[in-house]
């Protein structure tokens, strides 16, 4: 049976919610000419319907919380429910409000800056970008001001990604109007320097790079990359998607980079929430302090205010201050464990991934790049196995797959991530481990032993991307009859 | 406490499985220069010495709930039932429905939102969410400049400014040019748009409050050729024409005032709904529906090669996480409501902003400053700063007077009135606002 949809549980005239006594007719508040001509055809359901829709809808998802969640460079780590209490202390603050009535907010901004700061080795933060690709985003606008003030801006056109990066990095680069060039990574998995010198020179604006890399490897020739990049004038950016292996351990700053992201939702524990939201801030070293967006929290004798006054501002890239209350997470996240909570974090997270690695050596799987892993590593199922085998192997048993076919230097690629959340048992349960599921692929899927049957959905058209998809089940105003009929309307 | 499970057994049998001596050794490969600075953080605290700071830092906050302060976010009931529903583990703790075997919950959701935003603002597709309503308009106005190959933008100064200085900054980095159209009498003029403008933005009801018939503009935009970009408020859309009906190709807007807590600004969401003759310009996620071997109805995501992951630097944008969850809530506010309950819920609102502004008005020295019909807040001029009457109304307990920049003109604050108000709310901010001008 397929699951109803919202609308299909509507009935005409029924009610849920009724937050107001009376309400006034439109016609008397606004003229004709401004109104809808008839009521958005929003679902009619009462609270009770309501509840086990979603409630349901949530049984057919798997999240942190019902599952292991290997998802390779997501950090897919718990997310402390301590930290869901804390954000709604501050749920019923308005951006406009005096900000002398929000001393509180705007403190824990500020510190949080500073515990940011600290952590990464930078010189200036702010916290407005919604995620990492928007931090990516604010942090290629801020290179290029900076390039343009100093009169270099025509020339420095492009910006290099290693080959392995993730596809926010070129993405965010064309969108901030530079060409990419891809370079290759070495037969070590790390930056190939030879390849980067000979692209490197004065038409550069940025080297963007992850460290660990999406390979799960750490970039050990990083200081003479800094330097090469320092020398041509090129700015260094630090993705910090995989910053979660090292966090207190080592700092980008240190290493030499000029800017880095941080994924709050993936180092500091904030929950992912099925795809956002999320909170990307974003470290400077000084020489780029001055082109950060508007307003930064700053410390005045008076307490704390917002500073509108930069002139060399990038502008804004959201509204208001960010993913305030993404920020209050993090903040507690840094309170609980403290330096020496984060280097074990970080220590556990690089361990659970080497432990796992050797693990699935012993089964067969190869490594391609087998140095020493950090957080996460990429596998290679055996010969004659497809990494989408594993996957649905594990579906199956409820478990999430890995990130496959990612990155994309490496064929049928398994990207494992497990965290340090995760027990050691989880890597190896009993009686049989996840990662032999898939053993006989050719016979195994119908019948591993006793599966429980998690998944809520057999087998799909992963590949047969639809002409015309159904994204909505909006009808045309005109077709008579009783609603949205259930069952497939789409190709 | 840092939520790892590991003893110190299991930590030295996994450390001798992969040849190491301590955690420490994990990191020696690193360059010895860069490997363990001195960072200065404070002392971890158990999990109630942590709730007590944050109550230290919640009460130096005075909350606005019940807030008269206007400029697109306001003060609303946040129902229960929503928060309850998306503090559910399985959606709160997903990530990227990218297994959909495993991700129907979320998909589904979302094809439903999808559905919801299609339907309020009357046009035919509606992406998964974007970061929040000034974001969603960037990338809106982006998805014109890329259909019409253009790379001018005209924008009513009706928008509002933060919106306006996201696209300006969106805008700067692809090198198109951003106009604005002046506000006549506190709505946008009609105006011929000249050749090579790509996008129009209108926005109603606008910054100031005031309801605007963005028709005229909207054809206007299409007779040189442009598309027209509306921005919208969704509540509002409960009783108003929706921007499909008059002339938009793209409506943008914030979620927050479906029942998001305010936040100090976020997360809430912004939502992007479109033509389906643009929907291969969409940025982010789309989620279709379709059937599974078995014939049964489910939910992917589609048309991904529109995306980062998929294309790399040709992508139509480098966003990757959005606001799901958040969009989510929006939508479950919209089914607990229903289209009745969102018609109450917006004209009460419009009904006590009314109010509020005819007892304003009695308070000496205050002007009017936005024409009627507006919608549920409206700017005046004050005999005073604004920001100061802020300040002396919050310590009066009152949080009320958004400034408006001086651009709109001098000492202009904006009010708004919302369902959680009530006449003798009204009647205190009038006697706090004659006290603060007396």
């Amino acid at each position: 049976m397929s699951y109803p949809l919202i609308f299909e549980r509507s009935r005409k005239g029924r009610r849920g919610l009724k937050l107001v006594k009376e309400a006034p007719r439109a016609e008397d508040l606004i003229p004709k000419a401004f109104l809808r001509e008839a009521p958005p055809r929003l679902p009619e359901v009462d609270e009770l319907t309501l509840v086990r829709h979603y409630t349901g809808l949530s049984r057919r998802q798997v999240g942190v919380d019902t599952t292991f969640y290997p998802l390779g460079s997501c950090t897919m780590k718990y997310n402390p429910k301590l930290h869901e209490e804390a954000a709604r202390l501050f749920a019923d603050l308005h951006p406009y409000q005096d900000p002398k009535t929000a001393q509180g907010a705007l403190a824990l901004m500020w510190e949080l800056g500073e515990y940011l700061k600290a952590l990464t080795g930078m010189d200036a933060i702010t916290l407005q970008p919604a995620a990492g690709a928007h931090g990516e985003l604010t942090g290629i606008l801020v290179i290029r001001a900076y390039h343009e003030d100093r009169g270099e801006g025509k020339a420095r056109r492009l910006v290099l990604v290693p080959d392995s990066a993730h596809g926010s990095n070129p993405a965010t680069a064309s969108m901030a109007g530079y060409q990419v060039r891809e370079v290759p990574s070495g037969p070590d998995g790390e930056v190939d320097l030879e390849a980067l010198k000979r692209e490197l020179g004065p038409h550069v604006a940025a080297i963007m790079l992850t460290n660990p890399n999406t390979l799960g490897l750490f970039e050990r020739r990083i200081l003479e990359i800094s330097r090469l990049a320092k020398e041509a004038g090129a700015q260094l950016y630090y993705d910090g998607a995989n910053l979660n292996a090292i966090l207190g351990w080592a700092r980008p700053g240190d290493m030499g980079f000029d800017v880095v992201h941080l994924n709050l939702h993936k180092t500091f524990t904030v929950p992912h929430g099925g795809g956002g939201p999320g909170s990307g801030p974003l470290g400077v070293k000084a020489h780029l302090a001055p082109y950060l967006p508007v307003p930064l929290v700053a410390k005045g004798e008076e307490g704390y205010y917002l500073d509108f006054d930069r002139p060399k501002s990038i502008g804004r890239v959201k509204s208001f201050y960010g993913n305030f209350l993404a920020l209050v997470r993090a903040w507690a996240y840094i309170r609980t464990l403290g330096l020496p909570g984060l280097k074990r974090a970080a220590a556990l997270a690089v361990l659970n991934a080497r432990y796992l690695k050797e693990l699935l050596k012993e089964k067969g799987y190869r490594i391609p790049y087998d140095g020493p892993c950090m957080h996460e590593f990429v596998a290679q199922p055996p010969a004659g196995f497809r990494a989408l085998d594993l996957a649905k192997g594990l579906l199956e048993l409820g478990f999430h797959p890995p990130t496959v076919y990612f990155p994309l230097i490496i064929k049928e690629a398994l990207m494992v991530e497990p965290t340090e959340t995760e027990s050691k048992e989880t890597s190896r349960p009993s009686p049989r481990p996840w990662w032999s599921f898939w053993r006989s692929p050719r016979s195994g899927w119908k019948t591993p032993p006793t599966p429980p049957r998690c998944a809520a959905w057999t087998s799909l058209g992963l590949t047969s991307a639809p002409s015309s998809p159904t994204l909505t089940r909006v009808r045309a105003r005109s077709r008579p009859g009783p609603g949205p009929r259930p069952g497939r309307s789409g190709p | 406490m840092d939520y790892t499970p590991h003893t110190e057994a299991e930590i030295q049998e996994m450390l001798r499985r992969v040849g190491a001596e301590s955690l420490e050794d994990l990191f020696r490969h690193l360059p010895e220069e860069i490997l363990n600075p001195e960072i200065a953080l404070p002392e971890p605290l158990p999990e109630w010495a942590v709730l007590e700071e944050l109550g230290r830092l919640a009460e130096r906050n005075r909350p606005a709930r019940k807030a008269f302060l206007g400029g697109g976010i306001r003060s609303h009931h946040a129902p229960p039932v929503v928060q309850a529903l998306a503090s559910r583990g399985e959606f709160l703790t997903a990530y990227t429905p990218y297994q959909p075997e495993v991700s129907q919950g979320v998909l589904q959701a979302t094809f439903e939102y999808q559905t919801m935003i299609a339907e309020l603002t009357g046009l035919e597709v509606a992406n998964a969410s974007m970061y929040d309503g000034a974001t969603a308009l960037a990338e809106g106005v982006l998805l014109a400049l890329r259909e019409t190959g253009r790379m001018s933008v005209l924008i009513s100064h009706g928008v509002h400014p933060e919106y306006r200085a996201v696209l300006k900054a969106y805008l700067e980095a692809v090198g198109a040019e951003l106009k604005v159209l002046p506000l006549e009498g506190g709505r946008t003029p009609s105006f011929p748009v000249p050749e090579g403008v790509g996008a129009v933005v209108g926005q109603n009801p606008n910054y100031l409050g005031a309801l605007e018939d963005l028709a005229p503009l909207a054809e206007a935009a299409h007779r040189a050729g442009a598309l027209f970009v509306a921005v919208a408020d969704p509540l509002s859309l409960g009783v108003l024409k929706p921007p499909g009906a008059y002339g938009a190709d793209i409506a943008v807007g914030d979620g927050q005032s479906l029942g998001l807590p305010m936040g100090f600004g976020g997360p809430h969401f912004g939502y992007l709904a479109t033509k389906k003759a643009f929907v291969r310009q969409l940025p982010g996620r789309l989620v279709s529906e379709t059937v599974d071997a078995e014939g049964k109805r489910g939910f992917i995501l589609t048309l991904q090669a529109r995306e980062q992951y998929i294309r790399r630097a040709k992508a139509k944008s480098n966003i990757t996480t959005n606001a799901q969850l958040t969009a989510l809530m929006g939508a479950m506010y919209l089914a607990a409501l229903g289209p009745e309950g969102l018609r109450e819920v917006a004209l009460r609102g419009v009904a006590l902003a009314h109010r509020l502004h005819d007892l304003l008005l009695e308070v000496p020295g205050v002007e009017p400053f936005t024409p009627k019909p507006f919608f549920n807040e409206f700017a005046l001029r004050l005999p005073k700063a604004p920001g100061a009457v802020r300040e002396a109304l919050a310590a009066r307990g009152l949080h009320a007077a958004t400034p408006v920049p001086e651009e709109y003109g001098e000492n202009l604050a904006l009010f708004a009135a919302t369902e959680l108000h009530q006449e003798e709310d009204l009647l205190a901010l009038r006697e706090a606002l004659k006290e603060v001008l007396a």
